[in-house]
């Protein structure tokens, strides 16, 4: 069983994470700009990477969640710099990175 | 544009660097050093360098752009206080009742002796990653 203190500091940072990934959320709808899309999935990825780490905490295994959390930062890199490449190559096609002037897939 | 690009890409550093400090403090020193070390050093870069591909905005839009942002994003900071607020009023704290904990451990032994097949899965992504680089700026044969 969980203390009371332990309770409310794993809704407290659970809270914060939910509030995390409505940003990142509220920015990859509202944008139309493809770097700040990137930048909404970049939050995203981050309240997933603090609620690992916080479920590992209050469970006791911190070693797996650290291993967890590792293998979630390469695949976000991973993700950014493949992402990126898609951006420029986009930007070398239609000479923008708006999204409502990409409108089609020949590029 | 491009300020206020690079004004996002430093304000997502900062972001990493608040989240590494989190998590250290939760007794993850392993994650907050690849966190800030990785999130907010090489992730910036990344997006600098992309960000200098790319062109600067006319200033003719750059006002309207502006004004059109401004009315997108002023809901924002709206939702993220009442979403809080919502869920420090209504969310019912249940107590959780936890599986026996194995301890910290050594994430060092954990990642070599336990959990190979997350190396090979981050071995396998890093090459994707790099092959999926090379083909998208490849030039076409002349």
């Amino acid at each position: 069983m969980m203390t009371p203190e332990l309770t409310q500091s794993f809704w407290m940072y659970s809270i914060f994470a939910a509030l995390l990934f409505i940003v990142g959320l509220y920015c990859i709808l509202a944008t139309f700009n493809l770097i700040r899309v990137l930048i909404g999935v970049e939050i995203l990825i981050k309240a997933s990477t603090l609620l690992i780490i916080v479920c590992g905490n209050i469970t006791g295994h911190q070693a797996l969640a650290q291993a967890i959390a590792v293998t979630l930062i390469v695949i976000e890199v991973v993700i950014v710099v493949v992402a990126g490449g898609v951006i420029l190559c986009l930007f070398k096609h239609n000479h923008s990175i708006d999204t409502r002037k990409l409108k089609n897939l020949k590029g | 544009m491009t300020t206020r690009l690079l004004r996002s890409v430093v304000g997502l550093a900062l972001t990493s660097a608040i989240l590494s400090i989190i998590i250290f403090q939760l007794n993850s020193p392993v994650a907050a050093v690849f966190e800030l070390s990785v999130c907010a050093g090489l992730i910036p870069v990344i997006f600098i360098t992309a960000i200098s591909f790319t062109q600067r905005i006319a200033k003719s839009q750059l006002q309207e752009r502006r004004r059109e942002r401004l009315t997108r994003f002023f809901l924002l900071p709206v939702i993220v206080i009442i979403a809080g607020l919502a869920l420090l009023r209504w969310l019912k704290i249940p107590a959780l009742v936890l599986p026996s904990a194995d301890g910290a451990g050594d994430v060092r032994l954990l990642f070599w002796n336990v959990r190979h097949l997350d190396l090979l899965g981050q071995i396998v992504v890093l090459l994707a990653g790099a092959f999926a680089v090379v083909v998208l700026f490849k030039e076409p044969r002349k």
